[in-house]
């Protein structure tokens, strides 16, 4: 391509004002930039937070993606109906799910084990956009850590016990959001 | 002798550790500025005694930093040309700290008993008296060029001599303009000695106000021999990945590290005595040419000095995160064309009108005179700032020229 070639377009350099030649106000402007963010981090408003002696604000709990919890349904079962959606849609293939037949008359199956390895587990959300029963959800739980692979990998009961310990805060997603909450 | 040894200890050791919590500082403006909280946590570590430790603000930090510095394994590479190596950091840090002998870090104590001996009037200078202080912190600084080189040198490795050339080519570049910027203090002042322009000024006015232009030429000029941003060009990551000092590791980085800073606390210091009155301050600071002054008036001194510099080198520190460094064709503009001929203009119209005043005004200085020759000197500035920034010598065009035959950019060979 030749400097001259009519697809290149040229752009010519904005001009600059008698203000942006003298150098000075622009200096001032800088300043000025400057020290708006800095008085405002000496009042106290970071972004950051000190953390682990302050924990950082987390948006909306409700859209957040942290650690997956499986939900229970008024009678206290497990919502899943092991239709393996979330296992198709995970991308990391980070879900396990051994079905089984249901021993409710309402539903055909049921997961007899439902694992998911956090490790493995890209936080993507797909698994709870897939969940055709609002049974697989993330929790607004960031701070997820263990000892070891094993501890990392959740299965049924954990992931239950993550639904007792955050159903006060994230109630499940209500259909305004689009969920099928009652 | 034990006066001078004694004035030495802490001059060294109070730079030293100002240097370490300057870091600090710095380290929490530049938090501040991105609207994060910065290093706040190390203090006392009390838990080592079973105690719950103590935060302190971070003030701790300076103490860890240095820590970690010397813990550091402490790499040669082996195709480095080993004495330069090792010299290098050596004449930086040397250069950087012999400088502060001749200037004054106070400006007098009054006369005091000291085991039944009458000591003082002290003056807070290592080397008090010495009548080309300036000269003598010009020649320092220029040999810290030298620590630049033979580190990018003795390296032995390309980008650390491309960075170590590039800033001796820009130390180089604003030594001009800050040596035009002294020339009109000097000639104001009539005298080379750091504490006389102190005392001039505190009789004259601060020459910021008197020499507006110089005043900026030498702060512009000192940013870049301190190697700060906007001038940091001796550093680039991206560039150089690390500039002159990219195979030190260890206490030989942490030396140059700490001249760095030691240059930026010198360039403040020449900025405070030279233009912002040292320790001058209306009212409270005393009579200029007092020999013996009392206690209050001493600490009052002191304070005002380092008053100042602390706000200037907090000037410094936010001066960093405001403005985008130049190109290095924009730096060399700028050094040549614009500060040079701004240095040479404010040095003629220092002198043009201290003849004026010298012929023409009358033998006691009366306020009319005085700030006539003020507003002399702003108009001066005015004109000159107007006409290099009209003549605007810093827009470079550094795209392929259309009007010259076209350049085949990716044609097959």
């Amino acid at each position: 391509m030749k400097a001259d070639d009519p697809n290149i377009k040229w752009i010519e350099e904005p001009k600059l004002g008698l203000a942006g030649k003298m150098y000075l106000p622009l200096v001032a402007q800088g300043l000025t930039t400057t020290w708006k963010h800095l008085s405002k981090s000496l009042r106290g408003e970071t972004v950051t937070v000190s953390y682990p002696d302050e924990e950082p604000k987390i948006g909306n709990p409700l859209i957040y993606r942290g650690v997956h919890r499986l939900n229970k349904d008024e009678a206290g079962r497990v919502k899943c109906v092991a239709c393996f959606l979330c296992a198709t849609a995970c991308p990391a293939h980070c879900i396990d799910i051994i079905a089984d037949e249901s021993p409710w008359s309402d539903r055909e199956k049921y997961p007899q084990s439902f694992t998911i390895d956090e490790l493995r587990c890209i936080y993507c959300g797909m698994c709870e956009e897939a969940c055709p029963v609002d049974a697989i959800e993330l929790t607004s739980l960031y701070n997820l850590t263990g000892r070891s692979r094993e501890e990392m990998i959740f299965d049924k009961e954990k992931l239950l016990s993550v639904y007792d310990a955050t159903k006060e805060q994230e109630p499940m997603q209500s259909p305004a959001l689009g969920g099928t909450a009652t | 002798m034990l006066e001078i040894l004694i004035k030495s200890a802490v001059l060294i050791g109070g730079i030293m550790t100002a240097a370490a919590y300057f870091v600090l500082l710095e380290r929490r403006m530049a938090a501040w500025v991105q609207d994060r909280i910065g290093p706040s946590r190390v203090g006392a570590p009390l838990s080592l005694l079973g105690l719950k430790d103590l935060r302190l603000w971070g003030l701790g930090q300076p103490a860890a930093d240095g820590l970690k510095m010397i813990m550091k394994e402490e790499y040669t590479p082996s195709h480095v040309d080993r004495r330069l190596y090792v010299v290098a950091p050596i004449v930086i840090l040397a250069a950087a700290i012999a400088t502060y002998a001749v200037i004054p870090f106070g400006s007098l104590l009054p006369p005091m008993e000291i085991g039944g001996e009458k000591v003082g009037p002290i003056q807070l200078t290592v080397a008090p008296g010495v009548d080309v202080g300036i000269i003598y912190v010009f020649a320092l600084s220029s040999i810290a060029v030298y620590g630049v080189i033979l580190g990018g040198w003795a390296s032995n490795n390309k980008y650390s001599f491309l960075g170590g050339l590039r800033s001796s080519a820009q130390l180089i570049a604003y030594e001009l303009p800050l040596g035009l910027g002294i020339l009109g203090v000097v000639l104001a002042s009539g005298s080379l000695n750091l504490e006389r322009i102190m005392a001039a000024q505190a009789a004259q006015g601060w020459y910021a106000i008197l020499q507006p232009l110089g005043f900026v030429v030498f702060v512009v000029a000192a940013f870049a021999e301190a190697a700060r941003l906007p001038f940091d060009l001796p550093e680039c990551e991206q560039e150089l990945i690390g500039g002159y000092h990219t195979e030190y590791a260890g206490m030989k980085l942490l030396l140059f590290l700490v001249a760095e800073f030691l240059h930026m606390i010198t360039a403040s210091f020449l900025i405070v005595i030279l233009f912002l009155g040292g320790w001058h301050f209306p009212l409270i600071t005393g009579e200029a040419d007092a020999t013996i002054i009392s206690w209050p008036v001493a600490l009052a001194r002191l304070l005002v000095l380092h008053g100042k510099i602390f706000l200037v080198i907090v000037f410094f520190m936010w001066v960093r995160w405001s403005w985008p460094r130049f190109r290095f064709d924009q730096l060399m503009n700028l050094a040549w064309k614009i500060m040079l001929p701004l240095g040479i203009v404010n040095f003629v119209a220092v002198a043009v009108l201290e003849e004026i005043r010298h012929s023409y005004g009358p033998d006691e200085s009366t306020w009319a005179w005085s700030l006539g020759i003020i507003a002399a000197s702003w108009v001066v500035f005015a004109a000159a700032w107007l006409l290099t920034s009209v003549a605007n010598p810093l827009v470079t065009d550094n795209r392929p020229r259309r009007d010259l035959a076209p350049l085949e950019v990716d044609s097959p060979l």
